[in-house]
């Protein structure tokens, strides 16, 4: 037993259902716990890593429950969202108490290692104070990975990070999962999941929407019809056009602007522009009506 | 108990503790205290019995509790508030572990900030190691220990640790302890004057327990009180989400 497994887990603050009749397995391998903000990822997060009791359901890491039992973290590693460390503490000093927490025979070289592996080794003697937000989170990684975990759960790691920093944090979970590890990260950027790929397990209002291959779910986002928000110089010539165009699936003409669905994102982009050019149509005004988090989520649950 | 995680808890708290402004607060109050003394030793004051007044009930009364007070809520609660805690929590260390580690680097660092300057007070007011300098060091040492037994367990209860702590020290200690009777057997001021008396034998001291119900309650009020804060961080929750 080297992953997580939720049987039914709920939890409620009063009369707010925060998760709800959860249940899933993660094994090995890079997880991403996707889901808008608010959906229940660190309520999730914090169940699993015992630092929130279940009201509802069963949940074990590695074959234990994990409220109550520090014992879990033995095999478990925690890189919490907050960015409060000891920060007055330089990096080095950081990881090697943890490792001395972790009761490890040689900390020392348990730290240099997991410094070595975040790369952290240029600056593992500043104090922490002085890092940037992508240091203290590769810092982070380092303390949950000093005691060598089979498991590790990431909240929310590539807030606030610059692309460069994002794409190294990705390398890196990508190497922990190859290496076997169970690696559960949660994020609401679709992309950055994406790129690390695997399973995914998608929340949404505290329920498990769609759980498993990325690819599959990916497919099920895109090739559901987009809305947009057309506004023209000539609203119904251009709507007329559109309309003859297999990508379109469907035109109005409204007080705001010509709504548009499309089927195919793509083509439509494409036809637009040509299009407008054609009926020599000024274009004022192109907004996708539905491409917040929440409604490709709502489209996933639906479907 | 004593081990390599103790020490890195301790060493972490210490550093955190001390590296905080917060440090000159703990030395005001015992300052005070100690300049008090001086100004009225060479001021010589009528009343013969001012040394135990000063040091029995402004230092039992104020400079003992407040001092245990900013110390104790701060051990843990610091690292509570701002959510560090997380990272030790996140290992396999007992909760007891924490919570005893916690505890004894507060009683030590009060004991230093308080105890050591009634000492210091009580030689220059009494002019020597008389019975009554040494018996409120004594008396303090063991206010010390209990306490911050009753701040560490604040602490970790409430986020508000400092103003529920002040509403005890005002509302129990200074209240209740002083004018019902029946409460002096749970007055921690009561205790920390009842073995201060057992030494300094001095009938200013305001001092009503026997050194027998002194240690006796203090130990139970410790223990009890260390138990429930060790019950306590084992439940430690995160919020989740926006709810």
């Amino acid at each position: 037993m080297t992953g997580i497994e939720l049987r039914n887990v709920s939890r409620w603050y009063g009369n707010v259902v925060a998760i709800n009749d959860i249940t899933m397995s993660i094994g090995q391998g890079v997880t991403g716990l996707l889901g808008p903000n608010g959906a229940g990822k660190s309520t999730l997060l914090h169940l699993i890593a015992g630092f929130l009791e279940p009201s509802r359901g069963e949940l074990a890491v590695g074959g234990a429950p994990s409220w109550r039992n520090p014992e879990i973290y033995r095999v478990l590693g925690l890189v919490p969202e907050r960015d409060s460390v000891y920060a007055f503490l330089t990096g080095e000093e950081f990881v090697r108490a943890t490792a001395r927490l972790h009761r490890l025979a040689d900390p020392d070289g348990a730290a240099r290692r997991a410094i070595g592996i975040v790369e952290m080794a240029g600056a593992q003697d500043r104090k922490i104070s002085t890092y940037s937000k992508g240091m203290r989170q590769r810092i982070k990684v380092a303390a949950a990975l000093v005691h060598d975990p089979q498991v590790i759960l990431l909240d929310e790691p590539f807030n606030g990070m610059d692309p460069r920093q994002r794409l190294h944090m990705m390398d890196l979970l990508e190497h922990l999962g190859d290496e076997g590890r169970t690696i559960l990260f949660s994020s609401h950027i679709l992309e950055e999941v994406e790129r690390l790929s695997g399973t995914i397990q998608v929340i949404v209002a505290g329920r498990l929407a769609a759980s498993g291959d990325f690819r599959a779910i990916r497919r099920l986002m895109t090739s559901r019809p987009h809305v947009f928000l057309v506004r023209t110089s000539d609203d119904r010539v251009l709507g007329a056009a559109l309309i003859g165009r297999p990508s379109v699936t469907g035109v109005e003409v409204t007080g705001r602007g010509l709504q548009v669905r499309a089927a195919d994102y793509g083509a439509f982009s494409r036809e637009l522009a040509a299009l407008t050019r054609e009926h020599g149509i000024r274009l004022r005004e192109l907004l996708p009506e539905d491409e917040s988090l929440e409604s490709v989520f709502a489209y996933l649950v639906e479907s | 108990m004593f081990g390599v995680q103790s020490r890195v808890i301790a060493s972490i708290t210490l550093r955190a503790t001390m590296g905080r402004k917060r440090v000159f607060l703990f030395a005001i109050p015992p300052l005070i205290l100690v300049l008090v003394t001086v100004a009225l030793k060479l001021a010589h004051p009528p009343a013969p019995a001012w040394p135990s007044h000063i040091l029995g009930d402004f230092g039992f009364s104020v400079v003992l509790p407040l001092t245990a007070l900013i110390i104790g809520t701060s051990v843990l609660g610091a690292e509570i508030d701002d959510g560090s805690v997380v990272h030790l929590l996140a290992t396999p260390v007992r909760r007891t572990t924490v919570i005893v580690t916690k505890f004894v680097v507060a009683a030590v660092l009060t004991m230093i900030f308080v105890a050591v300057p009634e000492l210091l007070a009580g030689l220059i007011a009494t002019g020597g190691a008389t019975r009554l300098a040494v018996g409120l060091f004594v008396g303090a040492l063991a206010g010390s220990v209990i306490y911050n037994a009753i701040f560490v367990m604040i602490s970790v209860v409430t986020t508000r640790a400092i103003a529920v702590g002040l509403l005890y020290l005002l509302v129990w200690e200074a209240v209740l302890g002083n004018f019902v009777s029946g409460a002096r057997v749970l007055s921690v001021e009561q205790y920390s004057l009842g073995v201060a008396n057992s030494i300094a034998r001095n009938a200013d001291l305001n001092a009503h327990l026997s050194l027998t119900t002194a240690i006796a309650m203090g130990a139970v009020v410790t223990a009890l009180t260390l138990a429930f804060a060790v019950r306590r961080l084992g439940a430690f929750s995160l919020k989740g989400d926006a709810v």
